[in-house]
């Protein structure tokens, strides 16, 4: 379960309070989503979660299954169960995408006690996955995202997801960029990995990925606060209207 | 020609001094005494020269060689998998019961040392005369010093399809040794051979390899400069390339106090290709310099440089890179890259890429650049549960592996790679 409590963040280099006090509770086998305007602070709440550089915690507290995640490193963060598909993955030349996830499987079992994946089970588990998610084997050879397309770099993250079994999955706008059949492989990836034992965060800015996945419990997030919390209907609020009446309204 | 100063007079006179021209059949005294009066006439290399602007000379050019403890390691030497005619010099000394019998299919290979004392061989139309050929437009007095004082080495020739590389094994057991080393070997056309070359050789290394390619010929070659903290070495590969033919070097330099690798190239047959590559790692009182020189002299031929540098803890690297294009060398394709992976604020690279350009309808392109592992990269691999020591290898590794992928033969690659691993794993701070 994620707990967040009053967290507080400003911007390490410069004097700029991003995140003003954020409460918002995943509980194990809920969806929850998170709309709002740009730049009101969600990514920076998803990077702060998982242990990016540049950000300065002023204040309250982010628990995984009662683990301080705040102290953490990102790779320690990541072993305990937090994942995070990026809003904007990276590239990573020279770095293949097969050695990079052999890598980053093994550490996290390692870290956590575990016996590493043989080469083999790691390929027939890989292989599986990336068929569901139409990743084809050459795209597994590759250097990690480079040369793909936005929409690929969106299901390569959800590959990751599944291959790494995260217990708190944060999706940053996986959405956006992808054609109408790809987001119903995402969301299908996502449906498949939904279980009592894992919540998932999802970032988005459009309904349409939550008739896929339909969540449990709908946040809007302005300047930095959660400002109004519903059932799925807000979504379709937000989608509907706008944000204007839900500012105006809190205003 | 302008006088040489005084300065660089005594220097020249007290290491010359210090040595004498070994006694050799008429036709190679005539080619060392020719080197002496051309090391004499440049003086050698003073901090001052242009040329040495960025690494200093003077242990390299100085009568005695500073001493360099032997290292020890009970790991498997590099290429020890490969199957390989292996020819070992113990400080610069060819010893045959630690190599195989000098013989092969398609290839006759000699000892300098008893090619010296032969009236009559075919190494006296090839001994010096490619290094003598380099020394135009820029001065290289110690490969000069080299053809005039060496006393072992190899000489081959090669007329077939050699599948079975030749492998040099230098081994450093004396921690004063000074060893000069010179190799001659030519290809005839459409011959190919690969050539290995591993080890600190000594704790001062003077080593000049003259490779003649004829047309249609291959010459395939992957070096590891050894291991040990406090060598020095200066060496030179001279190579030209006949008509379509194929020229490819690597070079994986770790540690070792200072290396200066001269590669001088001439492409004088059309459509012939060579590429220069280097990948090294070095870790404080380390300097590294690649100083290349490539002339396209003939059409449509392709030439490349990567160099890639991993500094950390105050270690330097140069690299000085420079395609001349005659003006008969029409469709000439050049590339040239040369960056380094600063892992600290202490360590420093100074890059020095030059073109210069005759002819009109050519493609040329070089890059350098310098920085340190890049954040977001970094992150990234660490969000998904890497640690960061691995995840910085992972990027580094990537960083090199550019100059890695020249090499054409996996297996010999497999074995640089493993080393690089090694390397870094042994630094890793976990
Ligand atoms: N490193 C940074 N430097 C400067 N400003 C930053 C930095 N990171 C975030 N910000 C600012 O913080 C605010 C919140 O950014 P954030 O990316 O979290 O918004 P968002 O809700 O994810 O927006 P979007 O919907 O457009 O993705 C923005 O005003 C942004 O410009
Ligand atoms: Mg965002």
């Amino acid at each position: 379960m994620l707990e967040i409590k009053g967290l507080k963040v400003k911007l390490e280099e410069e004097d700029k309070q991003i995140l003003k006090g954020v409460d918002l509770t995943v509980e194990s086998g809920k969806v929850h989503a998170i709309m709002g305007p740009n730049g009101s602070g969600k990514s920076t709440l998803s990077y702060v979660l998982s242990g990016r550089d540049g950000y300065e915690v002023t204040g309250g507290e982010a628990t995984l299954d009662g683990e301080d995640l705040l102290e953490l490193e990102p790779e320690e963060r990541a072993a305990a169960g937090l994942f995070l598909a990026f809003q904007y993955p990276v590239e990573i030349p020279g770095v293949g995408n097969m050695t990079f996830l052999r890598t980053a499987v093994n550490a996290q079992r390692k870290a956590r006690g575990e016996d590493e994946i043989s080469a083999s089970d790691f390929l027939k588990l890989i292989r599986e996955k990336a068929k569901t998610l139409k990743i084809d084997a050459d795209m597994l050879k590759r250097p990690v995202n480079v040369g793909f397309s936005g929409g690929e770099k969106k299901r390569n993250e959800i590959l990751q997801m599944a291959m790494l079994e995260p217990k708190m999955c944060i999706l940053d706008e996986t959405d956006s960029g992808l054609d109408v059949d790809a987001m119903k492989l995402v969301a299908d990836g996502v449906n498949a990995l939904r279980d009592e034992g894992r919540g998932f965060l999802v970032i988005t800015h459009y309904q349409r990925l939550l008739d896929h996945i339909k969540p449990d419990v709908v946040h809007i997030m302005a300047d930095g606060r959660i400002i109004k919390t519903g059932g799925p209907e807000l979504a379709l609020e937000v989608e509907n209207n706008g944000y204007a009446d839900i500012l105006a309204e809190m205003a | 020609m302008t006088a040489l100063s005084e300065q660089k007079m005594d220097a020249t006179e007290a290491r010359l001094a210090a040595m004498t021209l070994p006694t050799s059949a008429p036709w190679l005294a005539e080619a060392r005494e020719a080197a002496l009066a051309r090391v004499q006439a440049a003086g050698l290399p003073s901090r001052r020269d242009e040329y040495w602007k960025y690494t200093r000379p003077d242990t390299l050019v100085q009568a005695e060689a500073l001493p360099a403890a032997v290292f020890e390691t009970d790991e498997e030497p590099v290429f020890a998998n490969v199957d390989r005619l292996k020819v070992v010099f113990v400080d610069g000394v060819f010893d045959a019961d630690l190599s195989d019998p000098l013989e092969g299919e398609g290839f006759t290979i000699e000892r300098l040392a008893d090619v010296a004392a032969m009236d009559i061989h075919w190494a006296k139309d090839l001994y010096g005369t490619l290094e003598t050929n380099g020394q135009d437009p820029v001065k290289r007095p110690l490969a000069a010093l080299n053809t005039a004082y060496a006393t072992d080495g190899v000489v081959i020739r090669v007329t077939g399809k050699v599948s079975r590389p030749v492998s040099l094994i230098y081994i450093h057991k004396s921690e004063s040794s000074d060893a000069i080393l010179h190799h001659v070997i030519k290809l005839e056309e459409g011959a190919d051979l690969t050539l290995l070359e591993n080890g600190p050789a000594a704790a001062r290394l003077n080593k000049v390899l003259e490779v003649d390619i004829a047309d249609n010929a291959g010459f395939h070659h992957v070096r590891a400069q050894g291991r040990d903290h406090e060598r020095r070495a200066v060496t030179h590969i001279f190579a030209r390339l006949g008509t379509e033919s194929t020229f490819k070097s690597f070079t994986l330099t770790v540690n070792g106090q200072l290396t200066r690798n001269e590669a001088v190239i001439e492409l004088t047959g059309d459509d012939a290709v060579a590429h220069v590559a280097g990948a090294c790692l070095g870790d404080g009182d380390f300097l590294h310099d690649d100083t290349v020189f490539i002339t396209h002299d003939a059409e449509n031929c392709e030439s490349r440089q990567v160099y890639k540098k991993v500094l950390r803890n105050g270690a330097t690297g140069v690299f000085q890179g420079k395609i001349l294009v005659k003006n008969r060398a029409q469709k000439t394709d050049g590339y040239q890259i040369s960056q380094s992976l600063l892992l600290d604020d202490d360590s420093q690279f100074y890059a020095k890429p030059e073109l210069e350009i005759y002819a009109d309808d050519v493609a040329c392109s070089h890059g350098s650049t310098s920085g340190a592992i890049d954040d977001e990269a970094l992150f990234y691999l660490r969000s998904r549960g890497v640690p960061a020591p691995i995840a910085t290898d992972l990027l580094t590794l990537a960083f090199l592996a550019e100059a890695v992928e020249e090499i054409e033969d996996e297996a010999l690659a497999e074995e640089i790679v493993c080393r690089l691993e090694g390397w870094l794993t042994r630094r890793r701070k976990d």
